[in-house]
């Protein structure tokens, strides 16, 4: 009996700090309408500033206290920082680029700690005071894990305070309502934006920072707690800090009692109960649907034209040089051109349910990395050769977008992208867990391509037909009825669901074809590489392939080209330096603030005119 | 003459509110009936019913005989309803011709091919319902960028794509100058008179309603207030007191 207890109060305290994220994540999305991947980043920060600030006092409950929210406030104060001096710069942008901003901020923190602190993982301090256990019916149990658990309804009492009982509260409501109006009210948006960032970004830090001693401070915690946060919000119902409480402590629990029953599969049990919830109660368990008007938009309402017979041209063109280059490049950059491709089809795969279907997706990289873990299973247990395997790629990870599909269609704008982040990292796990099938983190080795491919030129040759027709058959799919019919369905869903069109039925095969076409890309690429690890379909994956369609832009269909070009030729020149994920990151925001519609959308807008047919 | 539209009986209430009660009407082939009452009356709530957007709480509505309780809207719309929206809803992206075309499209079961290029598709069948409700000097422009009273045509072009046996139309002359709604109101009779549809509007211009009707319905409060034919309502009672709160 103890021993339950003790394992549900234990639950109870891993749900604190998750609840302290996803509280300030919700926050600050309900306000200012950014998905703040840099959030985990924060609260890694909080815990390494904890570290650092813990270290350097003496040793005391109190001064043990005092360091902790310190920790909270340097990260709260980082936050108003990056919101004032970065985020504040783009807000006229389009929603999605803020994104990108705040992966390039991701990107910048890992590097930042692990300059500051070295890559080795800290063991955190013992709290002073805490530091016994309790016995529980014969069980054991950390005394600072029962402080945690009181703390963390303290922290949601306190902030239900801030928001129904103050003047500050209620213009976050507000704001979280109908940011419009509350501004046409007069509410000081700035002013609003940046404390709405300064809490959150505190909550994150004192998340992190809290979490120390039972967990100390490593590198990987950002992408850790994001995944999960995610879900948190996801499940307690955006914008409601009742139902990420309860959330986390459902996620807490079931992480807790999940370990004794399914050691192997914790993280995908948490995935599944978010994906049974959202079935039951699309909008999480607290949330009220999407407000339409001011939800998540995903793309800019350009007009889609077919290419001007300049455009053709120069499209022509760059066939031929494609169909050349292998006459003047050598091996090194023939694979790099091979590369690109293969990333532009996956990116292109994105920007087709994107941008024509309006479905934000976080969680890409399942179907580019299913594909490619597909064709490469089926070549290691079966001995299937190279040309069936690629077939069967797209076919397979089709299948598996068809099931993820179905949950995700139901759900819309930012729910409906979060969900395919937790179904990219149920994916994810299974390869990841399931060593004795996939292999694990040693991945599968030794995919070649069959014999008569195996020469450069003759692979590169293979890999642009089927990447460049795999592009243009999406961009085909855009300009026919199908195509217009997703768009129909971004566009106006009331419209076209009152001129026939099934819009569910509609957007899942849409989706389907997404991860089809990115199932291809990754058969080739498994090809390509010759091996496969699970990090093809992790989160940074996921991300990265976002980055190129964004990069490039979204409104234009060279975009996700453009972008992966860039994204590939970038991450090549400086992936060897020291701390080169610092420069990509500034990189990245460097771009986005210079070219806020991407750099194809720049290009068009600057010099878009001379490739316009006359009339 | 036929009956296109029976509703019986109809009742839908949010929470404690009851926004439509026990209401029925039925709406004949070539007939225009408008549906007038203060704000809040229950006249959107009764329209999102009919369209399917809404499930009743209890009533029937039949199209030319066939039950239509618990269909989705793409389903009302397969049987030969065409709606406009009170705040119009059209496809920002597209052109005036491509709403249009979009919606042949979908009438013609062709919204799912991947194999055809849209852009030559029904070109003339569109050109035509856009020559019809007069917007087709704007056919290639983006509807994102017109004025809500060429969208409000938009909207009734679209609404003809599918042939329909009866139009809904939440408002159709709203945001439009006085002279312009006479116009497209003339137009409207004119399409119900040749093509012996019927039409089921909402407005709050009673000149629009007195020339245009043929039958009035009075809602109040969800409720049928009174119903005849333009004479007849303009000398009842109780239209006046709704309206004016006069006491009689």
């Amino acid at each position: 009996m103890g021993f339950y207890i003790v394992q549900f109060l234990t639950g109870l305290s891993d749900a604190s700090a998750l609840f302290l994220v996803a509280c300030g994540l919700s926050l600050i999305f309900g306000v200012t309408r950014i998905v703040n991947f840099a959030h985990g980043s924060f609260y890694m920060v909080g815990a390494y500033a904890a570290y650092a600030i813990i270290s350097y006092l003496p040793q005391s409950p109190f001064l043990f206290w005092v360091g902790v929210l310190g920790a909270a406030l340097v990260v709260g104060v980082f936050g108003v920082l990056v919101e004032t001096l970065l985020l504040r710069r783009l807000y006229h942008a389009p929603e999605l680029f803020l994104l990108v901003a705040t992966f390039g901020i991701v990107l910048i923190l890992q590097d930042l700690t692990r300059w500051l602190f070295g890559a080795e993982d800290l063991l955190g301090h013992r709290a002073p005071g805490l530091a016994g256990s309790v016995n529980i019916m014969g069980s054991l149990i950390p005394q600072y894990d029962l402080a945690l658990i009181i703390i963390a309804p303290f922290i949601l009492g306190v902030i239900w305070l801030l928001l129904y009982r103050t003047r500050w509260g209620v213009l976050v409501r507000a704001a979280t309502e109908d940011r419009e109006m509350a501004g046409a009210l007069g509410v000081n948006q700035a002013t609003l934006y940046s404390t709405v960032f300064f809490l959150g970004s505190f909550l994150a830090g004192l998340g992190g920072a809290i979490q120390l001693p039972k967990g100390g401070a490593d590198l990987l915690m950002d992408m850790n707690i994001i995944a999960a946060a995610f879900v948190v919000v996801v499940v307690g119902g955006m914008g409601s800090i009742a139902g990420a409480y309860l959330a986390a402590v459902i996620i807490g629990e079931l992480s807790s009692f999940g370990i004794l029953v399914f050691p192997q599969s914790t993280l995908v049990m948490m995935f599944l109960v978010m994906a049974v919830v959202l079935v039951v109660r699309p909008y999480g368990l607290y949330g009220n649907a999407e407000v339409h008007e001011h939800g998540f938009e995903a793309v800019s309402v350009s007009l889609l034209q077919p290419a001007s017979k300049k455009l053709r041209c120069l499209g022509l063109i760059l066939l031929i040089g494609v169909a050349c280059m292998p006459l003047f490049a050598g091996a090194f950059q023939l694979v790099l051109i091979t590369e690109i491709a293969i990333f532009s089809l996956a990116g292109m795969s994105l920007y087709f349910m994107m941008s024509p279907g309006g479905m934000l997706s976080f969680g890409h990289a399942a179907f580019f990395g299913g594909g490619a873990y597909a064709a490469a299973l089926m070549v290691h247990y079966l001995q299937t050769p190279m040309e069936l395997a690629i077939c069967f790629a797209p076919l397979l990870t089709g299948l598996l977008a068809l099931i993820i599909g179905w949950f995700c269609v139901r759900l819309s704008g930012v729910y409906l992208a979060m969900l395919t982040l937790a179904f990219a990292q149920i994916c994810w796990s299974i390869v990841f867990q399931w060593g004795g099938f996939t292999g694990g983190d040693d991945g599968i080795l030794s995919i070649w391509p069959s014999e008569w491919a195996s020469n450069k030129v003759v692979f590169y040759y293979l890999t642009m037909i089927i990447c460049i027709g795999g592009i243009l058959s999406l961009r085909y799919l855009i300009f026919t009825p199908f195509g217009y019919a997703m768009r129909a369905c971004r566009d106006s869903a009331l419209r076209a669901e009152s001129i026939g069109i099934n819009i569910r039925n509609h957007q899942w095969f849409a989706f389907a074809i997404a991860g089809g076409f990115a199932g291809l890309a990754g058969g080739i690429y498994v090809f390509s590489k010759g091996s496969v690890f699970p990090d093809e379909m992790a989160i940074p994956r996921s991300f990265d392939f976002l980055l190129m369609v964004l990069l490039g832009g979204v409104d234009t269909i060279f975009g996700p080209i453009v972008g992966s070009a860039a994204f590939i030729w970038l991450h090549d020149k400086i992936s060897r330096i020291d701390f080169w994920q610092f420069i990509l990151g500034s990189i990245f925001i460097v771009l986005v603030v210079a070219f806020p519609q991407g750099i194809v959308g720049y290009f068009n807008r600057r010099f878009g005119r001379y490739f316009v047919d006359q009339t | 003459m036929t009956k296109l539209l029976q509703v019986n009986n109809l009742s839908r209430s949010f929470g404690g509110i009851t926004a439509v009660d026990r209401l029925s009407f039925d709406v004949e082939a070539g007939q225009i009936l408008a549906m007038i009452g203060p704000n809040g009356a229950g006249k959107s709530t009764c329209f999102n019913l009919i369209n399917g957007q809404l499930r009743p709480d209890h009533g029937s509505i039949k199209i030319c005989g066939q039950e239509i309780v618990g269909l989705a809207p793409r389903h009302v719309w397969k049987l030969g309803v065409g709606r406009t929206f009170q705040v119009t809803s059209t496809f920002a992206s597209m052109t005036v011709l491509e709403n249009v075309q979009m919606a042949l499209m979908s009438y013609h079961k062709l919204a799912r091919s991947p194999f055809r290029k849209v852009r030559h598709l029904f070109i003339d069948e569109s050109m035509d319902l856009l020559k019809l409700v007069g917007i087709e000097d704007q056919s290639h422009r983006v509807c994102g960028l017109l004025s809500y009273g060429e969208l409000k045509r938009v909207e009734l072009g679209v609404a003809l794509t599918n042939r329909p046996k009866l139009l809904l139309m939440d408002e159709p002359t709203a945001g439009m100058e006085p002279s312009e709604r006479q116009r497209l109101m003339n137009l409207i009779s004119q399409i119900v008179r040749n093509q012996k549809i019927g039409a089921l509007f909402t407005e709050h211009d009673m000149d629009v309603v007195f020339t245009h009707a043929d039958r009035i319905i009075v809602l109040n409060r969800g409720e049928l207030a009174a119903a005849g034919t333009p004479e007849e309502v303009r000398e009842n009672h109780k239209v006046q007191e709704i309206y004016l709160g006069i006491t009689a």
